[in-house]
């Protein structure tokens, strides 16, 4: 009973301990807000990100990073590992860290409405990169223009194979609009083109996932012809399944233009990616979170340009 | 081993008082000394706001802690919690798009995370298979399980009452989950001190021998640590599914890790037996504070990991020391 009575007795201390703060709590929310109202000196940006396990966020993180330090403004980046609630709990602690502007890349478009409402109850406006979020307010989204990048893929691949393909289509992460919005472009255009869709995956933007996802695609259907990649690290997995060799010419094309990608293709061993440009995007958050932190106004949505990579273009 | 040789009536819970004091106190003066040092070094960390907020993010891993102290402490371990956790958020966010009530559908969540815990109990019990492979083989069943589900998709929730679970708060202050937390706590340390049940499972991590021979029912008490661990990463998941306003087909993998941290950095030793549930709290706010300190001073989640993984390898070196 002893030990019971000290569970308890501790039990009671530990939220007699929270229950006490009440007061402050109340007082705490009106000072949040005036802290950015005097936004004008506050030099700090938070950066949520994704994952650092794929080089395309790490070229965004570079990319802002560089243009903060330009800027002579300082980044605090929060990790994800993909992990939602844990981006969830990175947003919440840059809130506490009282920062002017969060630049959120979210791990997916469902899960973070509420981690962005949170901000704007506590006036930090956000800026969604390369992902939106559903149901949410932000002040800017900055983003590739994913449908009329999968478009582009789809068109290439139809001249390519003279609009007799039989695609399989390696997608992304479900969920995030990347995924959906490049698939969109694609499969619209595709339709238009005459390319005929006969598989479509996810493996996840993982190189791994898509590794072994295209060596079951293509046990299935041992007539494709054409691959389309959401990213280029599933491409780049499906090439090392099209190493084995028994399969005739596949096409593949991919999206994103990372480092390894593109040195795929000068290879010869992919036939395009659709280029994003990572480091832009990381650079025009920072740019607009500037502009933010000293009131100016600022575009409700900006679409990054896109560039087709084959080989003629890469050298 | 320890055999109490003092003259003093031996303990009910056959531990030996005064090493463990040590080791108990030992997780509560590291959290004391990580809560003053990040207090110094960051100025946005001692604020109500912050502090309410880590509570709230420490609290689904506490609530799957819980469920974890009580499997360790009859020697076992439960790898399948993190799959647990996402198979039910997704079966309560199902039911609620199928268009059920969110009764209903916490219900149900419920109620598959449990009946899959006592599959691991019977596993354990009657199957005799050991702890670690039976809820390995859980965990990727149940894995499997929820991706075929969702097809990889997340489900979205958008019944208002039941997004009040995990993202709402009492008094415009206090997060829901906190409150889930500590009343959990309460009931799980009772449970745990006050009942029958409580003591076999000491009992058994103790000696499983002498237990059963002195009358515990050893396969009773593992159904129900086991079904009791389902039963509250169940109902974590359906906390987190509040709070993510969506059930998310990958959601908790890992967590299973950061649960056996949880209780380790409290002092239950893994091989059964010793323990209390307060160290859990304590090991859960510690990987808690420290996640949030990281954050708030900025260092680089590469080498939050490093800080993380070092920290926790020391405490359980202090631990193994005394």
């Amino acid at each position: 009973m002893r030990k019971l009575r000290l569970i308890a007795a501790a039990t009671f201390v530990v939220f007699a301990a929270a229950c006490s703060q009440q007061g402050p709590g109340e007082a705490s929310a009106p000072s949040a807000s005036s802290s950015s109202a005097a936004g004008g000196g506050n030099k700090t940006i938070g950066l949520a990100i994704s994952t650092q396990n794929n080089p395309f966020f790490v070229e965004l993180k570079d990319g802002a990073q560089k243009a903060a330090a330009a800027a002579g403004l300082q980044l605090v980046v929060v990790d994800a590992q993909d992990d939602p609630a844990r981006q969830i709990s990175g947003v919440e602690d840059l809130i506490q860290k009282k920062v002017g502007v969060i630049l959120l890349n979210p791990t997916d478009s469902s899960a973070l409405a509420g981690a962005v409402q949170s901000a704007n109850n506590a006036h930090i406006p956000v800026v969604t990169l390369d992902r939106a979020v559903d149901g949410a307010n932000v002040a800017s989204h900055i983003a590739s223009d994913n449908l009329a990048g999968g478009a582009m893929a789809a068109k290439f691949l139809s001249q390519q194979l003279q609009g007799k393909g039989n695609v399989l289509e390696l997608q992304g992460v479900p969920g995030t609009s990347a995924a959906r919005d490049r698939g969109k472009g694609f499969d619209d255009e595709a339709q238009k083109d005459g390319l005929k869709i006969i598989a479509q995956q996810p493996a996840n933007f993982d190189r791994a996932q898509g590794l072994s996802v295209t060596e079951n695609l293509l046990q299935a259907h041992p007539d494709a012809n054409a691959i389309f990649a959401q990213n280029d690290e599933m491409a780049l997995g499906a090439l090392r399944a099209l190493d084995s060799g028994k399969h005739g010419s596949v096409v593949v094309v991919a999206f994103d233009g990372t480092p390894d990608g593109i040195k795929a293709v000068k290879d010869g061993k992919m036939a395009a990616t659709v280029a994003q440009q990572p480091g832009e995007i990381g650079r025009l958050g920072v740019e607009t979170a500037q502009k933010l932190l000293s009131n100016q106004s600022v575009d409700k949505g900006v679409a990054v340009p896109l560039k087709l990579v084959t080989k003629d273009s890469a050298n | 081993m320890t055999e109490a040789t003092t003259p003093t009536p031996p303990s009910r819970f056959n531990l030996d008082g005064t090493l463990t004091l040590l080791q108990r106190l030992g997780s509560v003066i590291g959290l004391v000394l990580l809560v003053i040092a990040l207090s110094i070094l960051s100025p946005d960390f001692l604020t109500t706001g912050n502090l309410l907020t880590v509570l709230r993010q420490v609290s689904i891993n506490a609530l799957i802690a819980f469920g974890m102290t009580f499997v360790i402490l009859t020697g076992g371990i439960d790898l399948s919690v993190g799959a647990l956790l996402a198979f039910s958020g997704a079966i309560t966010a199902g039911v609620m798009a199928a268009g059920q009530s969110a009764g209903l559908a916490i219900c149900a969540g419920l109620g598959v995370g449990t009946l899959l815990g006592l599959i691991n109990g019977v596993l354990v019990s009657w199957g005799r298979v050991a702890p670690f492979i039976a809820t390995l083989g859980m965990m990727t069943l149940v894995r499997g399980l929820t991706l075929s589900y969702t097809q990889g998709r997340p489900i979205g929730v958008s019944n208002t009452g039941f997004a009040l679970l995990g993202d709402g708060y009492v008094a415009h202050l206090i997060p829901i989950p906190v409150i889930w937390m500590f009343v959990l706590f309460a009931v799980c340390g009772f449970v745990l001190r006050g009942t029958v049940f409580g003591r076999h499972i000491f009992a058994i991590g103790g000696n499983e021998e002498a237990a059963r021979l002195s009358g515990v029912r050893v396969w009773a008490i593992k159904l129900g640590v086991y079904g009791l661990s389902g039963l509250l990463s169940a109902f974590a998941g359906i906390v987190l599914t509040s709070r993510l306003y969506s059930a998310q087909a990958t959601a908790g993998s890992g967590y299973e890790l950061d649960a056996i941290a949880a209780v380790v950095l409290g002092g239950t030793s893994l091989s059964g037996g010793r323990g209390w549930l307060f160290g859990t709290l304590v090991g859960a706010l510690l990987i808690g504070f420290l996640n949030n300190g990281l954050n708030l001073l900025g260092v680089s989640s590469f080498y939050q990991q490093v800080v993380k993984g070092a920290v926790i390898l020391i405490a359980v070196l202090i631990d193994r020391r005394k």
